[in-house]
């Protein structure tokens, strides 16, 4: 019984050492994206609390916390409840099989890529049974907008997985960046360089964010989906929104930028120079660039309409992706560069 | 009592409590819902017997995709639930007998396995993999099965997209590579205006102000009449792009 006991604890203890700075990262992310956007159109963004704003998302945190979580009149009031917890559940889920560095990763699983997309999949109960919860108009639309973008834009994310499995022969997230060791021309994002778009924009459309923000379109369904939630129930589906993002950058430094590699390997100088620092480093300069893309594009773009979205995921991304699969196939059964080297039958 | 049993046991009985709720739920949402709930505790049952690849795409296929549709649906129908309920008494007899039939046939089919103690399943090596087996059975034994479940499933799109297709109608839709292909001259008519001349100035009394008035109505003229043959170009279009689809 103890061994159970201390088994379990050990593996709360390399759980809560994911989640802790996650929700951290989750937290400063937030704030980052409000200066970053605040600069961007000339203004300072928040600067009040504490040192330069450093405390705002502290604050926030504490404003969402004291405030009474409302119950619509006529709502479900369980799966009210529990629509929060359904949608931010996946969303930590999914860090189980991210690996860091090598042998750094709490659940080192063959199917990884699979998992991940698993999970990615299911939040979409938390938007539909908060939608459907809600008893709302705007809620039940943006739920249902959700729901559409999501399926459709899945279906293109996992072909574009496809490709990162063709080329890595594996499903392991570790495997896959081991196979792309050798220096930066060695990454997939070079033969993989059109399912990277993909997988980026998808990443994007999933998380709905801008410009893909249509579940919440502020002009047109107030907040969709979340129009009726308050307090600490907003905030978890807050949370979970930036903890998505946070994910699907790190997805992408993954699968295409080689993890937690050093992107100077094989550079005579700069390698030397580089060694002392570790790879987790690496990995979260890579993710952190992905996430101010992601700020950027919301500064920059303005809302898809709602046929131009499932015309890009449908008509654009599934047939791209499809034609690069068989592109890649002849890639790899050629052996081509340093991808494929020796894996080529011809 | 491992690790294992407490978590067999805990997803055993979320199993069972969902599959209930499925038929016993009155609100056709939650009934739904319970049915994923199922669904996802026989994937963890699963990632027990070590099948994870099973397990995950169990989830990835029906909790993710499947299921959601389902839901779809269920929340935009209009469903009355006291008409649906109106014959239970009269049909309770039938549906006894398809259970107890039902449970009848299972439990002859397993009886003749070995009841009682079944025998934890045999654990596999480190090196296992589950996707590596599974790939290799698919490739090779079941290589047909396989191939020919994929065809039905082909025939079972086309048979859906068939029967929602209802011919070809026109429709006024947007083209976007039209879209794209526009000019600046098609939409932008840069109009040249007298500078220096304040807003306001309509308000004060000028004895010039009706002469000016002319070259300006001519001006509009102009880009109404070079607007049309654009417009036209769209219409074509969209007749063009209709006979093709």
């Amino acid at each position: 019984m103890l061994d159970i006991l201390i088994d379990f604890f050990i593996i709360g203890a390399k759980t809560g050492l994911i989640l802790g700075p996650l929700i951290l990262a989750v937290a400063y992310t937030t704030y980052a994206e409000r200066k970053i956007i605040g600069y961007m159109q000339m203004r300072l963004g928040p600067n009040r609390v504490g040192p330069k704003g450093w405390l705002q998302p502290i604050a926030d945190v504490i404003k969402l916390l004291m405030k009474e979580v409302v119950v619509p009149s006529g709502a479900n009031k369980g799966l009210f409840l529990l629509a929060p917890v359904l949608f931010i559940a996946p969303s930590f889920a999914a860090w189980a099989v991210i690996p860091f560095d090598v042998e750094m990763v709490l659940a080192d699983t063959d199917v990884g890529l699979l998992y991940i997309l698993a999970m990615t999949s299911i939040a979409v109960y938390g938007v539909i049974i908060a939608g459907w919860a809600s008893n709302s108009k705007y809620a039940l639309i943006g739920s249902l907008r959700s729901a559409s973008q999501i399926i459709s834009y899945e279906i293109a994310m996992g072909f574009a997985l496809v490709g990162v499995l063709m080329a890595s022969g594996t499903m392991n997230l570790g495997q896959i960046v081991m196979g792309q060791e050798g220096g930066f021309w060695h990454w997939y994002w070079i033969p993989l360089l059109p399912l990277l778009v993909i997988y980026w924009i998808s990443g994007v459309a999933e998380t709905n964010r801008a410009p893909f923000d249509l579940p919440e379109g502020e002009s047109e369904i107030v907040a969709g989906f979340h129009v009726e939630y308050a307090g600490i129930s907003f905030a978890l589906f807050f949370l979970a929104e930036y903890a998505n993002m946070i994910l699907i950058s790190v997805l992408t430094a993954l699968f295409f930028f080689g993890g937690w590699l050093n992107p100077f390997q094989g550079i005579p100088f700069m390698e030397g120079i580089t060694e002392w620092v570790p790879g987790i480093a690496w990995l979260l300069l890579k993710a952190g660039f992905f996430l101010f893309l992601m700020i950027w594009l919301r500064a920059t773009f303005p809302r898809y309409r709602y046929d131009q979205i499932m015309r890009l995921g449908w008509k654009v991304f599934i047939p791209v992706t499809v034609v690069w699969l068989m592109v890649l196939a002849f890639m790899i059964k050629a052996g081509v560069g340093p991808w494929f080297a020796g894996r080529g039958v011809f | 009592m491992t690790v294992e049993s407490i978590v067999f046991y805990v997803f055993a009985t979320l199993t069972v409590v969902g599959a209930l709720g499925v038929i016993s739920m009155k609100n056709a949402v939650q009934a739904v819902l319970c049915l994923v709930l199922t669904f996802f505790s026989a994937a963890a049952l699963w990632m027990l017997l070590e099948a994870e690849f099973l397990a995950v795409t169990l989830v990835l296929v029906y909790v993710g995709a499947v299921m959601v549709l389902f839901l779809f649906v269920v929340m935009m129908l209009d469903v009355d639930y006291a008409s649906l309920r109106a014959g239970f008494s009269k049909y309770l007899p039938l549906g006894v007998i398809t259970a107890l039939a039902l449970f009848g046939a299972i439990y002859w089919v397993i009886r003749s396995q070995v009841l009682g103690e079944i025998p934890e399943p045999a654990k596999n090596s480190a090196d296992y993999s589950n996707v590596t087996v599974l790939g290799r059975l698919l490739y090779t034994d079941y290589f047909y099965a396989f191939e020919i479940a994929g065809v039905i499933l082909l025939v079972a799109i086309i048979a859906a997209i068939s029967l929602t297709f209802r011919g070809r109608r026109e429709r006024r839709g947007q083209s976007v590579p039209l879209q794209h292909q526009t000019m600046r001259e098609e939409r932008l008519k840069i109009v040249s205006m007298e500078s220096g001349r304040r807003q306001d100035a309509h308000l004060k009394p000028k004895k010039t102000s009706s002469k000016k008035e002319a070259p300006k109505d001519g001006v509009a003229k102009k880009s109404s009449s070079k607007k049309e043959p654009s417009k036209n170009k769209q219409d074509e279009a969209e007749k063009s792009e209709g006979k093709g689809s």
